[in-house]
């Protein structure tokens, strides 16, 4: 059972991944994406960590869901009624991902893995959690700075006035030009 | 089911992906080939977690990564095509080739 669960989830992942390419409507192509990136989390729950794999999941669905959003607002043909390609260099990349896949291939089936050592243990969450807030710490603050700066980030790439436009040419104005009153005191 | 033909599933995901990013003009779908690529680097530390260390949380520490990356690539990328698109009408990579100057 597991083993055909296995082939289903490898196959569909692949194939999904394949298809995000060669769908021209890009609604297609975003949950072409989703549905390898789903799989990508059954495999991950098949492997035992089902926590991390329901994490993903969840994940990739919203995600999915606002990137049709963004195909939609941005690419030129979301529903797809024509054909079209929006691909250079096709010929490069595919002898460039080929050689990487040999490459790949070749280190997984030659290299000499380890034995298995240890045992998975009973809750592998509660093991997460605990090296998060313990040995990984560092790892989880790191993480939690870049989360920080990403919402920073994409706020002010996001926004359309910047602090010239709101503060005048030399900063100087005493009070910001905003099109809404808001904030501490204004 | 197998290490090997986990990392060989994996490593057929990051190749598709870095198709995709390789080849992509639209920078939305060449976030679409990062996303692939950062699925077979997830696929891969759950593997490597399961048949090498299980007793090690590394693994999933690993995943965690993955995961954020994804989340911040999306973000920042979104970001960054509403801003390209804001200021010079401008989807695609090749068009966006001036940000290099």
């Amino acid at each position: 059972m597991e083993v055909t669960v296995f082939w289903l989830l490898a196959v569909l992942a692949v194939v999904g991944g394949v298809m995000v390419f060669r769908f021209d409507s890009m609604a297609r192509a975003t949950f072409s994406l989703l549905a390898s990136l789903l799989c990508v989390g059954g495999l991950v729950v098949l492997l035992g960590l089902d926590y991390l794999g329901i994490v993903i999941v969840l994940m990739m669905t919203i995600e999915m869901a606002i990137m049709a959003v963004f195909m939609v607002m941005y690419m030129m043909n979301p529903a797809g009624l024509m054909p079209m390609t929006m691909m250079h260099n096709k010929k490069g990349a595919a002898v460039v991902c080929g050689l990487v896949f040999v490459l790949l291939a070749a280190g997984i089936l030659l290299a000499p893995w380890p034995a298995r050592r240890g045992k998975a243990p009973a809750d592998p969450t509660m093991e997460l959690g605990m090296s998060l807030m313990g040995p990984q710490m560092l790892t989880m603050m790191t993480l939690g700075m870049a989360l920080f700066a990403t919402i920073v980030a994409t706020v002010v790439l996001a926004t359309r006035r910047g602090r010239y436009d709101r503060l005048g040419d030399d900063l100087r104005a005493r009070r910001p030009e905003d099109p809404v009153r808001g904030g501490v005191g204004r | 089911m197998t290490l090997e033909l986990l990392l060989l599933v994996a490593a057929a995901l990051f190749c598709v992906g870095l198709f995709g990013a390789l080849t992509q003009q639209s920078i939305v779908m060449l976030m679409m080939g990062l996303e692939l690529m950062l699925g077979g680097v997830i696929l891969g530390a759950a593997a490597a977690w399961h048949y090498i260390a299980p007793a090690a949380a590394d693994g999933q520490v690993l995943i965690v990564v993955a995961v954020t990356a994804m989340a911040l690539e999306m973000a920042i990328g979104f970001a960054v095509v509403t801003a390209l698109f804001r200021s010079r009408e401008v989807d695609m990579t090749d068009m966006a080739a001036e940000l290099k100057e």
